[in-house]
């Protein structure tokens, strides 16, 4: 096969009186308004720090002695192990809310928009008070066959839904409810043509959306997922009142003895902002991969982009660095 | 059995309330290239659909290779296919797109050993193999590595071909695959498709590139309004159009 014929000679090695221009140097210009503007800012953050430091009520001496002890760390993991379980539960569920609802089937789309209406129609506070409370709705769970046959499974729901599961459910039901827009978008994303070259490879509708489509939706599932998970940890804070002794749950039972409230809300504080932090970084590297085949240039990660500031100059940097 | 690899007989499509084929009577014969052209709107892409089910018809007959498109004949019944079924007929014929439709997160190499693997259960080894002899074929060995985003339009449509091909199709339609193309790089393609002509490949091709179904094409069809309105030598009719329609519409394109 023929490929393109070789490159046109360049016109200015061609012509050697063709001599190169000198390199500009211009006046640089200035901007007043930004430097007022820094100096403003500057003062607010100085008079915080200071303010950080010298305001006893703050006591740091508190949220250093209390940052690593035994409740606040146990806390911790429990808000971790709750944050990872409902959020993994979530999308599945929701991964299989937004297949019902492209589904033709009426009684599966129908269920699923109603699921859909009812948990994102209602505050997630509500919902896990709902769930902390199924006892006394439904004070025995029976699972028997229908219409009068014998028993299978005979519980006091009491005994079922601990706080743990009762905070599971409360969030990752509703976290389903979220995730199947999500992923409803990202399908619907999609070009109609992957599908229809997929069915005429002979492809099954199975396996075009699992080798396909999912795979590309993927690149718009992504960034809504890392935000949803990072809403999620901090959310978990509301299952106190479910008396399940999370992070926020373990810093208040501290702060109710020795009334160090402040400390101790920046105990919390501190340790869901390391992790938010640790997540957002994760969610840049998954989005990358995923960003793979559709952008020419890999977005650069953090260490490349500060490498390439501080050891480019302005010059090579507008000529071969990646768009932003 | 006859050698006709496909067989149309008045073939009616609806979609709602209105009629987009009207009637459809044409035979390809085994090896042959048929090619189909008219204008915008006419039912081409339709017809084509029907062959490979991405659309049902609702009277009339269609046979690929002898056996119904669509359906089963039981006794004096159809009955509709099964998923599995139509699923096989579809990885009998080759299929190639305007728009190309390349997985774009799959590299050109994945894109031609898709379907061989997971429709055909191949080891993942021996389909790479006759991948790389299809990518050779089509000029583009040196592209496997490739994503879709980093090749041209003509590479792309070229790729397209090699992965249609991998599944060893007996029927290959082609609906309009130059026609997103940069005129620079219709030829290239152009080229692959007289290629596959040459090796006996069955081939239902719509195109508006007279140039091609005039030295490739055995028979030339012309649509209009969902009916076939002239049909025969290619270069009879583009030479000598005896419809009113036909003559306006070739006008317009030579
Ligand atoms: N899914 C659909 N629903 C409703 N109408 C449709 C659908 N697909 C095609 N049509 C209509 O059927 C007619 C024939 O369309 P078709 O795409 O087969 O034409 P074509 O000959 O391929 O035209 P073109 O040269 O523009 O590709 C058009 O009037 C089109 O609007
Ligand atoms: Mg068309």
């Amino acid at each position: 096969m023929a490929e393109a014929a070789p490159p046109a000679p360049d016109p200015v090695a061609t012509t050697p009186e063709r001599v190169k221009p000198e390199d500009i140097t211009a006046v640089r210009l200035r901007h007043p308004i930004r430097w007022v503007a820094a100096i403003v800012v500057l003062y607010i953050v100085v008079a915080l720090a200071y303010s950080l430091v010298t305001n006893a009520n703050y006591d740091w001496g508190v949220v250093w002695q209390y940052l690593f002890s035994a409740p606040v760390m146990k806390g911790l993991g429990l808000t971790l192990v709750l944050t990872v379980v409902s959020m993994l539960i979530g999308i599945v569920l929701g991964v299989i809310l937004a297949i019902m609802r492209r589904s033709e089937n009426p009684m599966l789309s129908g269920t699923a928009w109603v699921y859909i209406w009812l948990f994102r129609g209602t505050p997630v506070y509500v919902q896990l008070l709902f769930w902390g409370a199924i006892g006394s709705l439904y004070p025995f769970i029976t699972l028997a066959v229908p219409f009068g046959g014998p028993d299978l499974i005979h519980v006091d729901a009491n005994t079922l839904i601990t706080p743990f599961l009762a905070a599971v459910l409360g969030l990752a039901l509703n976290e389903a409810a979220y995730m199947a827009e999500v992923v409803r978008g990202g399908l619907l994303s999609v070009d109609e043509g992957q599908t229809e070259a997929a069915s005429a490879l002979g492809m099954t509708s199975a396996q075009t959306l699992r080798r396909i489509v999912l795979p590309q939706a993927m690149r718009v599932i992504i960034p809504p997922t890392g935000n949803e998970t990072i809403s999620m940890l901090k959310t978990t804070s509301l299952v106190s009142v479910l008396a399940f002794s999370d992070l926020l749950y373990a810093t208040h039972n501290i702060a109710v003895q020795n009334y160090k409230t402040i400390s101790l809300l920046i105990v919390a504080s501190i340790w869901y902002l390391l992790f938010t932090s640790i997540m957002q970084t994760g969610q840049f590297y998954i989005e990358r991969y995923y960003g793979r085949g559709t952008a020419r240039v890999q977005q650069e990660t953090l260490l490349q982009n500060i490498r390439r500031r501080m050891f480019t100059t302005s010059r090579e940097e507008s000529g071969t660095g990646p768009k932003a | 059995m006859t050698d006709l690899m496909l067989k149309s007989e008045a073939l009616h499509k609806r979609f709602g309330h209105v009629e987009v084929l009207k009637g459809i009577d044409l035979e390809v014969a085994r090896g042959e290239v048929m090619c189909l052209l008219g204008p915008s709107g006419s039912g081409k892409s339709t017809f084509l659909r029907c062959i490979n089910h991405l659309e049902t018809y609702e009277a009339g007959r269609l046979w690929v290779d002898g056996e119904l498109v669509g359906y089963r004949q039981v006794a004096d019944k159809l009955h509709h296919l099964k998923q599995s079924e139509i699923a096989k007929a579809r990885s009998e014929i080759g299929m190639v797109f305007q728009r190309f439709n390349l997985f774009p997160h799959k590299t050109a190499l994945q894109n031609v050993t898709e379907a061989p693997v997971q429709v055909k259960g191949m080891a993942k080894s021996e389909a790479e193999f006759h991948a790389k002899e299809l990518l050779d074929r089509v000029g583009l060995a040196d592209k496997a590595g490739n994503y879709p985003s980093q090749l041209s339009g003509g590479q792309q449509q070229r790729v397209a071909i090699a992965r249609a091909l991998a599944m060893k199709p007996k029927l290959m339609l082609f609906d309009e695959p130059t026609s997103a193309l940069d005129p620079e790089l219709v030829g290239e393609v152009l080229d692959v498709m007289r290629g596959l002509a040459k090796d006996g490949m069955t081939m239902v091709v719509v195109t508006h590139e007279m140039g091609f179904a005039r030295e490739v094409g055995d028979t030339i069809v012309f649509m209009d309004g969902g009916v076939v309105v002239e049909s025969g030598d290619p270069r009879e009719v583009i030479a000598n159009p005896k419809h009113d329609r036909t003559k306006a519409f070739l006008s317009k394109v030579l």
